[in-house]
């Protein structure tokens, strides 16, 4: 045992069609779940660049009775931890999903996408979602926040301020590409950018928001490496999840904990968790300079 | 889900495109238009490529250069390693009683192999040049058409149980023409095993993955 949690970015997976790659993982977090069916963006979805890739999927699912219905039997026999990604378009949407999987027992964690790029944002502040999630359900609620803000570990503050059990760091960041004559590449013009252009963005956004909460952290943004999950644990989190280099290899579960063991033992760490926000240091000196206006 | 580090063994050329040739390792080639994830050296997600030739102890994949992935694996050399996954992916369905192979371009890709296995029936090929043209020596029994002519305007007047593969205004056309013709699409992919959601057609009024319940669909009846 690693100590870190390796599980999957939610999207990045279909437990039923890959049953293996799944129950490698410590825990599976399903493709997020709306209230209604939805069939999603219109293709062209994916684009890749040169150091990450777009997508605009557009939250396509069965809606929350399919899933609970017909999906959910299926998933428990995986025998892996189950979280369940909750989206919405209201705070309406997250309460009506939220209390569907309150009694769901097979369900452990419930992450909360705040933050989705390819669809219309819901009225409400993330902070007002997570409250009216916190109200529909006792399970624990993991917040899945964007990097695109100014000051993540403002929202961080809110979200956990507002009944936040976790934070899920980072999102995908809205991005464009074109083709050689110019025009868009995505039908829907824009797409969600991850892979390793966003890992810089994700150790910044974790160790910002280490800094500012006292919840457990899932960092996630361009893992591909051991040394990559250990870089995350060092800036904060305390699980890590894998997108983008799932879809590059499906071992990568198996491969990158034992890369991050390896990684961890090389640099006098017995266990990986034990680099847990060596890098979040907030020195004296430092801040001194900064009340002082020098630096 | 099979997976092997394969070494390339020979890389050839032919018309404008390269035939990557590798050493099987544990991998089988599985059926008829199913497909291969292929790492693409340097870049961040894998390319999908339907398996064209299948001799002993290799698999063999035609790859167009038009962009960077597919010029990098195209690049590759006798003795490099890369990353392969598969087979993936539902193939034809064999059990034809007057097969008809057609292909456009780089979509005879598949059809070396399907010959092979169907017992080398005729072939309808189309491409854009006579330089394009030269890989249709990969495919026996074959009638080649170029620009402006049109597979479908060189199809028998009963073309019997269709079996094709190429862009999508000809598969089109061949669903228009042949109720039934089996088709294999293509869609850009980012994972070949059902966890993105990238690759989707529309189907009977919902998205479905192309690596999942294709590439080879059935055109309407």
């Amino acid at each position: 045992m690693s100590g870190v949690r390796i599980l999957n970015a939610s999207g990045c997976l279909d437990a039923l069609v890959a049953p293996d790659v799944a129950r490698s993982l410590d825990a599976f977090v399903t493709k997020t779940i709306t209230p209604l069916p939805r069939g999603g963006n219109p293709p062209v979805r994916i684009a890749e660049t040169e150091s990450g890739m777009l997508n605009s999927i557009g939250l396509q699912g069965p809606g929350i009775d399919a899933f609970v219905e017909s999906h959910l039997p299926r998933l428990v026999g995986l025998g892996t931890e189950l979280w369940v990604s909750v989206g919405g378009f209201s705070a309406a949407d997250f309460t009506l999903v939220c209390e569907r999987l309150d009694g769901e027992d097979a369900v452990a964690v419930l992450e909360l996408n705040l933050s989705c790029p390819n669809v219309d944002e819901a009225p409400e502040t993330a902070a007002e979602l997570v409250a009216a999630a916190r109200a529909a359900t006792r399970k624990p609620l993991f917040a899945k926040l964007s990097p695109a803000q100014w000051d993540v570990a403002a929202s961080a503050r809110a979200v956990v301020a507002a009944g936040a059990d976790g934070l899920s760091l980072v999102n995908t960041i809205r991005g464009l590409a074109l083709d050689a004559s110019l025009r868009p590449r995505l039908a829907r013009t824009v797409g969600g950018y991850s892979g390793p252009a966003l890992r810089p963005i994700a150790l910044a956004c974790v160790h910002a928001c280490a800094a500012a909460v006292e919840v457990p952290i899932v960092g996630m943004g361009g893992v591909r490496t051991g040394l990559d999950a250990l870089e995350l644990v060092a800036v904060g989190a305390s699980s890590v999840a894998l997108g983008t280099v799932l879809f590059a290899d499906p071992e990568a579960p198996t491969r990158i904990r034992d890369e991050l063991t390896a990684e961890a033992s090389a640099r006098g760490y017995a266990n990986p968790l034990d680099a847990h926000a060596v890098a979040v240091v907030r020195s004296e000196k430092s801040l001194q300079i900064a009340q002082n206006g020098t630096a | 889900m099979q997976r092997a580090r394969l070494v390339v063994s020979a890389s050839e050329r032919v018309g404008p495109y390269t035939l990557v040739r590798l050493g099987r390792g544990p991998l089988e080639p599985g059926e008829p238009g199913q497909f291969f994830m292929l790492e693409a050296p340097g870049r961040v997600l894998p390319r999908p490529f339907s398996l064209c030739v299948a001799p002993e102890g290799e698999l063999g994949f035609l790859v167009d250069p038009i962009g960077p992935g597919t010029r990098a694996i195209a690049r590759l050399e006798a003795g490099d390693a890369i990353a392969v996954t598969g087979p993936l992916g539902r193939g034809y369905d064999l059990d034809v009683e007057r097969p008809l192979l057609v292909g456009g371009g780089i979509g005879i890709a598949p059809l070396p192999y399907l010959s092979s296995r169907l017992g080398e029936p005729p072939a309808v090929l189309g491409f854009r040049t006579e330089t394009h043209a030269e890989a249709a020596a990969l495919v026996p029994n074959a009638t080649v058409v170029i620009d402006p002519t049109l597979v479908t305007e060189a199809l028998p007047a009963d073309p019997g149980d269709v079996l094709a593969c190429g862009p999508e205004p000809m598969l089109d056309a061949l669903a228009a023409l042949v109720p039934g013709a089996q088709l294999a699409h293509e869609a850009p992919m980012a994972c070949g095993y059902g966890a993105c959601y990238g690759c989707v057609v529309p189907r009977d009024d919902a998205y479905v993955r192309l690596c999942v319940e294709g590439p080879v669909l059935r055109a309407a009846a």
